[in-house]
């Protein structure tokens, strides 16, 4: 019988139907159980594990070497920072610092977020945002203390504005990087809807450039710290009671080093509790649902 | 085939969309670019009018000029005799790429969103946005977000967009060229049954001759470089007993026209013009 239909025609081949068998069922898969194997799948678990081993060579380290002045152990931070806590004095300069930086913080985001408003909004604003953020973006703030101090006189005005001046120009060239990578398609359907002006950079420009902004927003933070601390470190003492970079100054002094290991200690410690709590949950609630981080 | 006389200009209605002599060029650096040369033709209230050409036929800049997006360098673009002058919500595009939809609202946010930027209560929109995802199927992915959904599924979510916000004149522009073609061929019937259950019009870019034919009722056929109009022509209606053999026929008509080099006018249209 093949060999009929073969000879009759070499490539016909005979038609079939056949009903569909039923479906296998969904298998679930036995999930990897070991216990050891569910610990080292969470990161924070293998961060935390790194932390302590480095924390534990610090000690092993600092002890061997029994010179508190130098190097503290971190037993001895950790007693430091303790009674920095539990006297109020270490939380009372960290709130005095955290205090001024979100102020400052807040300025700069306004500025920024104007700047690039107007950048957008026309070409004049664009050539204006390019310049200032070419000119002021490598300029340290630090440099510009001195003339703060001309301007604004010991204080935290002239803390404030050099913390502005270092906040600004990376947040304002980040969303506006932002900004200018929004999709062809988007701004149309934009348009579509009858938005126009500000109503469009709310409701389109400013989420969809959502990821570059929350970039910059980082990127702000971590500088408004590092300036503030060094500001801080030359002439925080005016400024009433003085901030965490003023206690580190203080203590350095005083060749309190274990206190100036717990100053960097809050230091490192408030970096974290923002990155870990509050951007986290930024980032969670926005661009991670809207599925735009992969 | 007796040709009926044509019939008197009078008795046509007033036509929705109106494009009269349309010019469009681009300056780029170094030259001016005509895309699309001394187009005019009218979209009827309920007609399904295809746009279709290879590309640069200038077909998309067309349906762009009339959404609002680009200015036509001469002629006039008049929608309900007013003529075009930015894009608004009553000329929606449907666009081909997938990112149309905002990521950062659920597909029924989606609709919602541009339906209360136009005026509607928070109810009103809701129970809109609710009734066209139903009818496109997707009443079940209201709370997702875009980028949990297929390309079908966006552009379905797009297409509802669309006619939530009841525009005079729905602007497709190539909206299934990006989706295989199995998937293609479900959304251009569904397509087909949207408009005969609200009825709308709609003005519909392709390549596809096949496109063309099925979803079609009236067809301009744009030739290339720069985009000129080369005619217009009818559709038979679908579904009919012998609507495969006609659609046949039409389709070696077009392709005729699209690639038979002879730049005289075709047969057919001897009689008229």
């Amino acid at each position: 019988m093949p060999e009929q239909i073969l000879r009759q025609h070499p490539l016909e081949r005979p038609e079939y139907l056949r009903a569909l068998e039923p479906s296998l069922p969904d298998i679930r898969l036995p999930v990897q159980s070991s216990r050891w194997h569910r610990l080292t799948g969470i990161a924070p678990v293998r961060q935390i594990t790194l932390l302590l081993l480095l924390t534990a060579a610090w000690q092993i380290y600092g002890s061997m070497l029994d010179n508190p002045l130098i190097l503290p152990s971190f037993a001895q931070t950790a007693t430091a920072f303790w009674h920095g806590i539990v006297e109020g004095e270490l939380l009372l300069r960290a709130w005095t610092s955290i205090e001024l930086l979100l102020v400052g913080y807040a300025i700069a985001v306004v500025l920024s977020v104007a700047l690039t408003l107007l950048a957008v909004s026309s070409r004049l604003g664009a050539d204006l945002l390019t310049l200032l953020t070419s000119m002021f973006n490598p300029l340290p703030a630090i440099a510009l203390l001195p003339l703060a101090l001309l301007w604004f006189g010991l204080g935290e005005k002239s803390l404030l504005f050099v913390l502005v001046h270092s906040v600004t120009w990376p947040l304002a060239l980040n969303t506006y990087a932002g900004f200018r990578g929004v999709g062809e398609t988007l701004r149309m359907t934009g348009h579509s809807f009858g938005l126009r002006g500000l109503r469009f950079a709310f409701a389109i420009l400013i989420p969809a450039a959502f990821p570059s902004i929350l970039t910059g927003l980082k990127i702000g933070w971590a500088f408004a710290w590092r300036t503030l601390i060094a500001a801080e470190l030359v002439f925080g003492v005016s400024s009433g009671s003085g901030g965490l970079g003023w206690y580190i100054y203080e203590n350095r002094n005083q060749l309190e080093t274990a206190n100036v290991f717990a100053g960097l200690l809050m230091v490192i410690l408030i970096g974290l509790a923002v990155e870990s709590l509050i951007f986290r949950a930024v980032e969670r609630a926005t661009v991670r649902r809207w599925g735009m981080y992969k | 085939m007796p040709a009926p006389a044509p019939a008197p200009v009078t008795l046509l209605p007033q036509p929705l969309l109106k494009l009269t002599d349309v010019t469009i060029q681009y300056a780029t650096d170094r030259q001016i670019v005509t895309a699309v040369q001394n187009v005019a033709f009218e979209v009827l209230r309920g007609d399904r009018f295809i746009l279709l050409g290879p590309s640069g036929s200038g077909k998309s800049t067309l349906l762009k000029a009339i959404a609002g997006f680009i200015p036509p360098t001469r002629g006039t673009i008049a929608l309900d005799g007013r003529a075009v002058a930015r894009p608004g919500p009553d000329r929606i595009m449907v666009f081909q790429e997938f990112d149309q939809l905002l990521p950062w609202r659920t597909v029924r946010g989606n609709i919602v969103f541009p339906l209360r930027e136009n005026g509607a209560s928070r109810a009103a929109a809701t129970e809109r946005a609710d009734d066209l995802l139903a009818r496109v199927g997707l009443a079940k992915f209201a709370d997702h977000y875009p980028h949990q959904l297929s390309g079908g599924m966006k552009q379905r979510v797009a297409i509802a967009r669309a006619l939530a916000l009841e525009p005079r004149i729905l602007l497709m522009d190539e909206p299934f060229a990006a989706l295989d073609a199995m998937t293609r061929r479900r959304m251009q019937e569904e397509l087909l049954r949207l408009w005969d259950d609200l009825g709308f019009t709609l003005l519909f870019v392709t390549h596809s001759i096949e496109e063309a034919t099925l979803l079609g009722s009236r067809i301009l056929i744009l030739s290339p470089h720069p985009g000129r109009a080369r005619g217009e022509l009818n559709v038979p209606p679908y579904g009919g007993d012998h609507s495969v053999e006609s659609r046949q026929s039409l389709e070696r008509r077009i392709h005729g026209l699209l690639f038979d080099s002879a730049d005289a006018p075709a047969p057919e249209h001897a009689a008229h013009a």
